[in-house]
């Protein structure tokens, strides 16, 4: 694909803001607050919108409108059933602990409710998994960069090889995240989080109008795809029914409550920016606030995939991102989707029924080039770019402050000054960027083991709600019963991993390694039923060991347990703004969009 | 904080906006031919500049108050 100057122009003007935000903002940054918490100075609608687009990484915009082609308006249970009514509760009931706790940090919080080993347990296992996570980010972009062949025009004018794309990728997007972090640590993260969620919708928006516009509208769209496809509740009643291959229940407790708690309710990536707000009423609104773009968000990134996939074939402008001509052909793909191709053959790879796998995570890029002119073309692909890096930025400013507060102050050196931890902050920002490159480069060789990675940190993840659940809502809850109760609940996933197996697979990776006793119909399926046993594993093993120790004295939980904290008053807002309002309005909105697309 | 995020926002969409709607009048209509015949730079752009423009006017709105 070759850009013309004017898309390198709007790419070019992107990233000058996106550093001179940092530049500005480096006069503001003054203590460590400044630096890892903003100063606790920002507006609601600010942080609400980082909060969003902190989680707008890579796996959001490629991989929901990739899975919007290969699962239809299913994929919509990730924002409605999946994200919206945990963004809810943690406005609503779990922001006043975490921001009125005065806690720097999740792990913090976890240290003053129970005690070191939860704390030091949770802040380790976030740190790896946050430059982890950075680094899959790192290289998908640099990959895509590479598939879609965006710098071989302008490296060809400068006589480089385009085997440097990969390198020189990773590279930019290192240094650039590196430089806006290292000037104005979280504010400017979050200040470039609310500029890349406005440039995703203004990159997205005309793509949507125009796919929909060609297809014929919703109606058209109808018309061309299985009606499981435009239908989100269809077949749910049972796993082998519906494209997703999961029960209701399974759905419903696995991904709506384990996984969507999980993740919005505990996870310090996100909970930061809402710790950075302004006041108490502002942290509750913030992820009130992102819950209202996040409901109409399937609209933007599940619907191109739809449209990718409902297109004629061969349709008639699609690009072949590997070669950058026109595609006169799709062999063995589908609408707008090209099969994945064997590198060496050239030949389409087959899965084991004989069928060509569809390369389902080029349904974006290809969308772009098919209905994009030069010109508006370079603010799409700038969007793309804008996600990686958001999601990048998050993982680092979470890195960051798990670092310097839960670890290096913790266990290192607790005794120093304000001004040396502002230093290991912006140190630890140089070695975590230089980590997730490290990831990046070590995800592009040993494909296994990142698979192997994300394994173990679903494994970790998944009891977390159960702890928070409990130590907020239960002053009875124990230290030890927290610490045991989470290591039985990663024991718990593992083991029901090893036990079970999606259909059609081999035993190792995805599972059966204990022997399998389970077949289930899909891996999203197995994977939602490990998340609901180490839950409930957690849950049970908690609440048990928390009746077998001593509890803690009442004054020592005040602020950090339900019971014994007293409920922030909402009357200095109006009406509208109070989250137990607007927890409503949402709720209300999530049921009618399910509702409108039963 | 002392710097009001909606001015940069207002500013880059104006950019923005700025440049595509020129490269839309400027550039050949022939190839909005996959962009299904509409001049998406030029209808955007102009759009990007209205949405660039309202978000500065806010900045500006603010930073008055502030003063006051």
């Amino acid at each position: 694909m070759n850009l013309t100057p004017v898309d390198w122009l709007l790419m070019a003007v992107y990233f000058a803001f996106v550093l001179g935000i940092g530049v500005v903002l480096k006069r503001y940054v003054k203590n460590s607050s400044d630096f890892f918490q903003a100063g606790r100075s920002l507006p609601a609608w600010i942080c609400g919108l980082a909060f969003l687009s902190a989680n707008l990484g890579a796996q959001e915009v490629i991989g929901m409108a990739a899975s919007g082609a290969k699962y239809g308006i299913a994929t919509s249970h990730f924002y409605w059933i999946g994200a919206i009514p945990a963004m809810v509760f943690v406005g609503v009931f779990m922001m006043p602990f975490y921001y009125g706790s005065r806690a720097r940090s999740v792990p913090e919080y976890l240290r003053l409710r129970f005690d070191e080993k939860t704390r030091g347990v949770n802040a380790i296992s976030f740190a790896v998994m946050t430059v982890f996570s950075s680094g899959i980010s790192m290289y998908a972009m640099a990959k895509l960069i590479q598939t879609m062949r965006l710098l071989d025009g302008p490296f060809a004018k400068l006589g480089v090889s385009a085997a440097w794309t990969f390198h020189v990728s990773i590279a930019v997007s290192a240094l650039i995240v590196l430089g806006y972090i290292l000037l104005g640590g979280l504010t400017s993260a979050i200040y470039n989080e609310v500029l890349q969620f406005f440039l995703i919708v203004a990159g997205f928006l005309p793509l949507v109008f125009l796919g929909l516009k060609n297809v014929g509208g919703w109606n058209g769209l109808k018309h061309q795809l299985p009606s499981a496809f435009t239908h989100s509740w269809q077949g749910m009643s049972n796993a082998h029914t519906n494209p997703l291959g999961v029960d209701a229940f399974g759905l419903v407790m696995g991904l709506g409550f384990v996984l969507s708690f999980g993740y919005w309710c505990t996870d310090f990536l996100v909970i930061q920016r809402a710790m950075a707000a302004d006041s108490m009423s502002a942290a509750r609104r913030t992820p009130l606030i992102a819950a209202l773009p996040k409901m109409v968000f399937p609209l933007l990134v599940i619907l191109p995939g739809m449209i990718a996939i409902a297109l004629p074939n061969p349709a008639a402008t699609a690009i072949n991102p590997s070669t950058g001509q026109k595609l006169v052909s799709n062999p063995g793909g589908k609408g707008l989707i090209p099969a994945k191709v064997d590198e060496t053959t050239g030949a389409p790879i087959l899965d084991s029924s004989g069928k060509p796998i569809l390369d389902y995570d080029l349904a974006i890029p290809n969308m772009l080039l098919h209905y994009f002119p030069t010109g508006i073309l370079g603010l799409g692909m700038t969007a793309l770019l804008a996600s990686f890096m958001s999601g990048m930025a998050g993982n680092v400013t979470a890195f960051n402050s798990v670092w310097t507060y839960d670890i290096y102050q913790s266990y290192i050196n607790p005794n120093a000054s304000d001004a040396h931890y502002l230093w290991m902050g912006r140190v630890a920002t140089v070695f975590g960027i230089a980590l997730s490159v490290i990831a990046a480069y070590a995800a592009s060789r040993f494909n296994n083991i990142m698979d192997f990675l994300q394994l173990v940190f679903a494994f970790v993840n998944a009891p977390l709600f159960a702890t928070f659940l409990l130590g907020m809502f239960c002053k009875r809850t124990t230290g030890h019963g927290a610490f045991f109760g989470l290591v039985s609940g990663t024991a718990g996933a593992a083991i029901h991993q090893g036990l079970t197996l999606p259909q059609g697979a081999a035993v190792g990776i995805k599972g059966g390694w204990l022997g399998a006793v389970h077949t289930y119909p899909s891996e999203m399926a197995q994977n939602f039923w490990t998340a609901i046993w180490a839950w409930s594993a957690c849950f049970v093993v908690t609440i048990v060991i928390s009746l077998c120790t001593r509890a803690r004295e009442e004054m020592e939980l005040v602020g950090l347990v339900y019971s014994l904290t007293e409920r922030p008053s909402q009357e200095d807002v109006a009406w509208y703004m109070r989250p137990a309002v607007l927890g409503a309005i949402v709720i209300g909105i999530a049921l009618l969009l399910n509702l409108i697309f039963w | 904080m002392g710097l009001d995020i909606r001015t940069p926002i207002g500013l880059m969409f104006s950019v923005f906006g700025v440049i595509l709607t020129i490269y839309g009048l400027l550039s050949n209509p022939a190839i909005y031919g996959r962009s299904l015949g509409i001049n998406v730079n030029l209808v955007w752009g102009l759009a990007l500049l209205v949405f660039g423009i309202t978000m500065l006017l806010l900045g500006m709105r603010r930073g008055r108050l502030v003063k006051k």
